[in-house]
């Protein structure tokens, strides 16, 4: 694997291999030294054109869990703010020496941009691009979701019959396309849930079931309940009237929580907004599965390092 | 290609029951043993020497896998490798006489970053080896403590150990080389 741009550039051998190879990642950390030498005197750039704390540590830490030197670069007080552009910054990174990037800009396509332009030789891993997708936030859902069902018997397993319903900003969540591409891949079906204004035109043509009701959605009994953040950051026009609105409506509140059943699984891709599209009944909860969520990423993360790292076209 | 066939299943299965025996002899009995095969075939081949050791003295065939991909130093000259589990057996390694098992024993690359694995996991009192077969060709200041079989062989030749829990027979045959 030279880069990691698009969880549809997966096929379900390939997907199930990623999750195999971060169990094996796992068991690392519950080691004596949870440390792996393999990518001692490689160099991993973050580059965050974007806010992000979670997803830059997850990966700062992966790194550092494989022995490679880690640089951080955030656009904020940087040559960016300055008017640099993706492709003076790439480079510039890349002329100190990086074997691989990890990149998180606004615009979609970035990642797949830097890979293919041939500014830079090194490897490209998508740690989120506008609202196209977050590969590696997909693939640790998908883990802890095997992890959650099936425990110490996940390797090798797809998740076929699994039905998970995700809720709330279908329009600008990346975390939300990676799903949906990924879980279909794996052979989960997927349905989504969100106020008419914050599905994206073209769902139709996605392999999902749609609606905007959620009582009706969690009646299902789904497997999973993915709620997504409100990003107030993109929230540049009126997709509903008010929070409350939004939260009485479309948010997983106690009373909602309540009928949920035991085994139904909460998941969060954070930071979440409490009381909004969480309540913190159901974000603490037994069957809540977010912080397992941090966890298996650093583990994914190490996985995906590793594939485009080793190997002798890296 | 021409493959010449050195040991057979009955030579296996005698070769690890001596290694098994050795085993014991070396270590004065069976207490404190783990045996730790390098995926994949040693882990089968540790399986069955444990098996082996569970027949002579009870509770003496404590087995686990160690994978050393990770701890390879060829990873960047060849195609990605997949690492295999690795398990350690309850009551971990600390304290205890690791046998390290291995089908071929070439290069001694694979045991180095082996010994790099185990010294990441805990503390073993004492790391052995034992391989089924020992070809030769060291790169590194290694050697086995058990050996199958001593299979004196040019750089050029390939052997193919095949057991029958993945290959479905048992046998180690050489091939390749001038005929």
């Amino acid at each position: 694997m030279k880069h990691l741009l698009s969880v549809r550039d997966l096929d379900r051998a390939a997907a199930i291999g990623i999750l195999d190879l971060a169990e094996d990642m796992a068991d690392v950390a519950t080691r004596a030294v949870p440390k792996l030498p393999t990518l001692r005197g490689r160099t991993v750039a973050n580059l965050f054109f974007e806010d992000s704390t979670r997803t830059r540590l997850s990966f700062e830490a992966a790194a550092k869990r494989l022995s490679a030197d880690v640089i951080t670069f955030s656009a904020k007080g940087s040559s960016v703010s300055k008017g640099e552009s993706l492709k003076d910054t790439a480079q510039t990174i890349a002329a100190m020496g990086v074997d691989a990037v990890v990149l998180r800009h606004g615009s979609s396509g970035a990642a797949r941009v830097l890979a293919d332009s041939g500014w830079i030789d090194a490897a490209v891993v998508n740690a989120g691009d506008g609202t196209h997708e977050h590969p590696t936030q997909g693939l640790l859902d998908s883990y802890t979701m095997r992890k959650t069902l099936h425990g110490a018997a996940s390797r090798g397993r797809d998740l076929e019959g699994v039905r998970v319903t995700i809720v709330g900003d279908i329009l600008h969540s990346r975390v939300a396309r990676s799903n949906v591409w990924l879980l279909r891949t794996l052979g989960a079906s997927v349905h989504l849930v969100a106020p008419e204004t914050l599905l994206p035109t073209g769902v139709d043509t996605w392999p999902v079931t749609t609606s905007t009701n959620l009582d009706a959605a969690l009646a299902e009994a789904p497997d999973v309940v993915m709620m997504l953040r409100i990003q107030s950051e993109r929230m540049h026009a009126a997709f509903f009237p008010h929070e409350r609105e939004y939260a009485r409506q479309w948010g997983l509140d106690d009373g909602r929580f309540a009928k949920l059943g035991e085994d139904t699984m909460i998941m969060h891709p954070g930071p979440m907004n409490r009381g909004l599209e969480i309540s913190a009944r159901a974000a603490d909860s037994q069957q809540s599965v977010i912080l397992q969520q941090v966890t298996n990423g650093v583990s994914i993360r190490m996985a995906v390092l590793y594939l485009v790292l080793s190997g002798e076209n890296s | 290609m021409l493959a010449r066939t050195v040991l057979q299943q009955a030579d296996i299965q005698r070769a690890l029951t001596r290694i098994a025996h050795e085993i014991l002899e070396a270590n004065h009995g069976g207490s404190d043993l783990v045996l730790l095969g390098i995926p994949t075939r040693g882990v089968l081949l540790a399986e069955r020497i444990g098996a082996i050791l569970e027949s002579l003295e009870p509770g003496s065939g404590t087995t686990g896998a160690l994978d050393v991909t990770m701890y390879r130093d060829d990873l960047s000259r060849q195609p990605t490798r997949t690492p295999s589990p690795t398990s350690v057996p309850v009551g971990g390694i600390d304290g205890k006489t690791v046998v390290l098992v291995d089908d071929v024993l070439y290069s001694g690359r694979t045991i180095r970053a082996a010994l790099d694995a185990l010294n990441d996991l805990g503390r073993p009192r004492a790391v052995r080896l034992a391989v089924l077969v020992d070809r030769g060709h060291r790169e590194l200041p290694i050697r086995a403590d058990f050996v199958g079989k001593n299979l004196p062989s040019a750089a050029d030749e390939r052997i193919n150990v095949k057991l029958a829990e993945t290959d479905g027979e048992d046998l180690v045959e050489i091939s390749g080389g001038e005929q």
